[in-house]
């Protein structure tokens, strides 16, 4: 972080002394992009920067700067109904379009930064090429310059395109929503026939202290996701990894079809197993059907409408669905520990039990420490699984908009797609991503994996 | 002394089989039970039994025959036509990053990669929702384009398994081909891509199967036009409070068909699933 500033503010001063030491073209490409490329024969480079330029202040003057300006307000003409005289009707005159405005904004600001950094690359070139010429050299023409980006600078070649979409799909997007958690875009203030403005913190507020019912939910669904993700982290990987023990243990045959039995679950899509499963589970689902054929039960058993109980029942059923995954994982791993190690146990009289905790464990948890670490974070957006089965219910008049089993993920879903309160799901996203970076750090300062790629090869 | 202990392995042998089998059962019972569902002449989602009173193809043949509420051919269609393009796309995408960042140095390579871990903890649909708004004010949602371009735009991110890959190809091959006056681009085009045929292979498997499993994603861009509904947003429609009881059986058919080619294709791949997983934390 402290070394991009400081390399920030090197590119700044270096902006300042190239236009001091420049001649007059590097000079004058200060004002006019390309300049310092068409008048030393680099004709492409140049005609492609000067249409950068001409582009930009064509787009600024006709939509860009009015998109910023935007901005700060997001609208004050409210949509009305006006009568026209002509037609003898009212007309609906539309008005300003907070999130079109939010939008064009937030890809304004965009526009404006991609173009600063064309602008740096064409004037620190254009210098470069003062510097090859009073060096006594030519600059480079076209084709030596593709062959520059095939080969010395081909990063950029190969960076581009993705870089470019991961801005538009993810980046914008995200700050976007990000700003929309400082507005009050919900169901009253939608877009286009109400204006929504900014409100600075207060869906944070809400969410945590002001809004008693809202905050209630929030905590509390805080908290269930926590103990959602530990216990279904935890209990997948222990148990994942006792079936790879026992599939792996020597003597027992067939390993390959009993590992491919459980690898068969995995590959079924999970919105097809875990519909089975929750009809499987409902209340007069097959499976209390068949429990009370057998008169092993009175009455249905409320598996996934009962609050405590569908937690519990969405923890179990994720054992199904996560430790197949994680005998997997575990399987290759456990195949590399010593076995020197539980030889010299054995003579010292150490039962199975005693080795799985003295041995197996530990081992385990110092390899697959940051798998376990990302399995967590995925378990706090782990969307299917509690989606699919309970759809967050059974639902609580306690809660906003929420259920007893809904985790943040599913909560932030429902108040998009259900309420349409935009704020409060961004509010909730910004939360959720501090949860997971919170955890994600802990496992950075922890691994040195990242560190020795370099080794590795 | 040592018969005893034979008898003890062979017992402890005995009890694994007896928990292996057990669980074996419980993991395939729902998918025995969709299956069997599927060939089930009697209509209805809540049976007391596994095994169908009477078997029959009906309800295979009914989900291409009947399309008016629920047009399976057109969902698999959409599906297939959305599949194919995403997965040329993000293949493309992230095996160019991939190889960006495992084998070329470059100053921006540590931060974009930092950069990469953080986007990818905000929650995914938060940026699907704004990419909704996006969509929707240039006129393109609820199309299959823009289905192409939720599945296949921030490809890049998912970069991590092929990076593991290309990372265990030994530099040495790089150098010496540099030495030879090779450049980068020859060199990830004619030796690091036939190199690595498996990630390509698993890379495009995996663009591939993701829209053919997604619901979320496609349910945000989707809403209420039915007639660009994927696969699975699809049959999840069939099991809605109304419909559930007699298109159950044509659901669990639908469902199979589709968890046919995906096992087999699982099966097949799971082995870099499990280096690309473990690829990071194996090495520390």
């Amino acid at each position: 972080m402290i070394k991009g500033l400081k390399a920030f503010g090197k590119r700044i001063g270096l902006f300042f002394t190239h236009f001091s030491q420049g001649d007059l073209i590097t000079k004058a490409s200060y004002v006019v992009m390309g300049l310092g490329q068409l008048l030393r024969g680099q004709w492409v480079k140049g005609v492609a920067y000067l249409g950068v330029q001409l582009v930009f202040i064509f787009y600024m003057l006709v939509s860009g700067v009015s998109s910023i300006i935007g901005l700060g307000t997001l609208g004050t003409k409210l949509q009305e109904r006006v009568w026209s005289e002509e037609r003898g009707i009212f007309v609906v005159q539309p008005g300003d379009n907070s999130m079109l405005m939010l939008l064009f904004g937030v890809a304004a600001i965009f526009v404006v930064l991609a173009f600063v950094m064309v602008y740096w690359m064409s004037v620190s070139g254009s210098y470069q090429n003062q510097m090859t010429l009073e060096a006594g050299k030519k600059p480079l023409n076209f084709r030596q310059e593709i062959d520059v980006y095939l080969n010395e600078k081909y990063h950029i070649t190969v960076l581009t395109l993705p870089v470019f979409l991961t801005f538009l799909f993810t980046i914008v997007p995200l700050v976007f929503m990000i700003l929309l958690a400082f507005t009050n875009f919900d169901r009253f203030h939608q877009p286009p026939g109400n204006l929504f403005t900014w409100v600075g913190f207060e869906n944070f507020t809400a969410a945590l202290w002001r809004d008693p019912l809202k905050s209630k939910t929030f905590i509390d669904l805080l908290i269930w996701t926590l103990i959602w993700a530990v216990f279904a982290t935890v209990l997948n990987y222990i148990f994942g990894m006792v079936l790879a023990i026992m599939i792996n243990k020597k003597g027992i045959k067939l390993k390959r079809f009993w590992r491919t039995i459980f690898v068969i679950t995995i590959a079924v899509p999970q919105f097809v197993s875990l519909m089975l499963m929750s009809q499987l589970l409902a209340d007069q689902g097959t499976l209390n059907v068949i429990l009370l054929e057998m008169n092993l039960i009175d009455k249905f058993l409320p598996f996934l409408s009962d609050p405590t109980m569908a937690k519990v029942t969405v923890i179990v059923v994720n054992l199904w669905v996560g430790v197949p995954y994680s005998m997997l994982i575990t399987s290759g791993i456990l195949m590399n520990i010593p076995t020197d190690l539980y030889e010299s146990a054995k003579i010292d009289g150490a039962n199975a039990w005693v080795q799985f905790w003295k041995i197996t464990l530990p081992y385990m948890l110092f390899v697959t420490g940051p798998y376990l670490i990302t399995q967590f974070i995925g378990n706090i957006n782990n969307f299917n699984v509690i989606y699919l089965l309970t759809r967050g219910g059974p639902l609580s008049l306690e809660y906003f908009q929420a259920g007893k089993t809904d985790l943040l993920v599913t909560w932030l879903y429902k108040l998009t797609v259900n309420e349409q309160n935009y704020s409060l799901a961004s509010t909730i996203g910004i939360f959720i991503f501090m949860l997971s970076a919170f955890f994600s750090l802990i496992v950075f300062n922890k691994t040195a994996s990242t560190q020795k790629e370099d080794d590795f090869q | 002394m040592m018969k005893s202990m034979k008898a003890r392995a062979k017992a402890g042998n005995a009890l694994i089989y007896a928990i292996l089998s057990g669980l074996s059962f419980i993991w395939l019972l729902p998918i025995v039970w969709l299956i069997m569902s599927s060939f089930r002449k009697e209509p209805g989602a809540y049976t007391a039994y596994i095994l169908p009173k009477e078997f029959t193809l009906d309800n295979y043949t009914r989900l291409f025959t009947e399309t008016t509420l629920f047009n399976y051919p057109r969902w698999f269609m959409n599906t297939l036509i959305v599949a194919i393009f995403s997965c040329i796309i993000s293949t493309i995408i992230v095996l160019l990053t991939s190889y960006a960042l495992s084998r070329l140095r470059f100053k921006m390579r540590k931060p974009m990669m930092n950069i990469a871990l953080v986007l990818g903890m905000f929650p995914g649909f938060m940026s699907m929702i704004a990419i909704y708004h996006i969509l929707k004010a240039f006129g393109l949602t609820q199309s299959l384009f823009a289905l192409v371009l939720v599945y296949s735009g921030g490809a890049a991110l998912g970069y991590y398994i092929s990076k593991g890959f290309f990372d265990t190809i030994p530099k040495a091959i790089d150098e010496s081909a540099m030495l030879d006056g090779a450049s980068k681009n020859t060199i990830f085009w004619k030796i690091t891509l036939p190199l690595s045929k498996p990630i390509v292979v698993y890379t495009i498997l995996m663009a591939f199967i993701g829209p053919w499993v997604d619901f979320i994603f496609v349910s945000v861009i989707m809403k209420d036009n039915y007639q660009n509904y994927t696969v699975a947003l699809g049959l999840f429609q069939m099991l809605s409070r109304e419909n559930i009881y007699q298109y159950f059986t044509r659901f669990a058919a639908g469902a199979v068909l589709i968890a046919i080619p995906i096992t087999i294709l699982f099966i097949y791949m799971q082995k870099y699933y499990v280096s690309g997983i473990t690829g990071g934390s194996v090495k520390g």
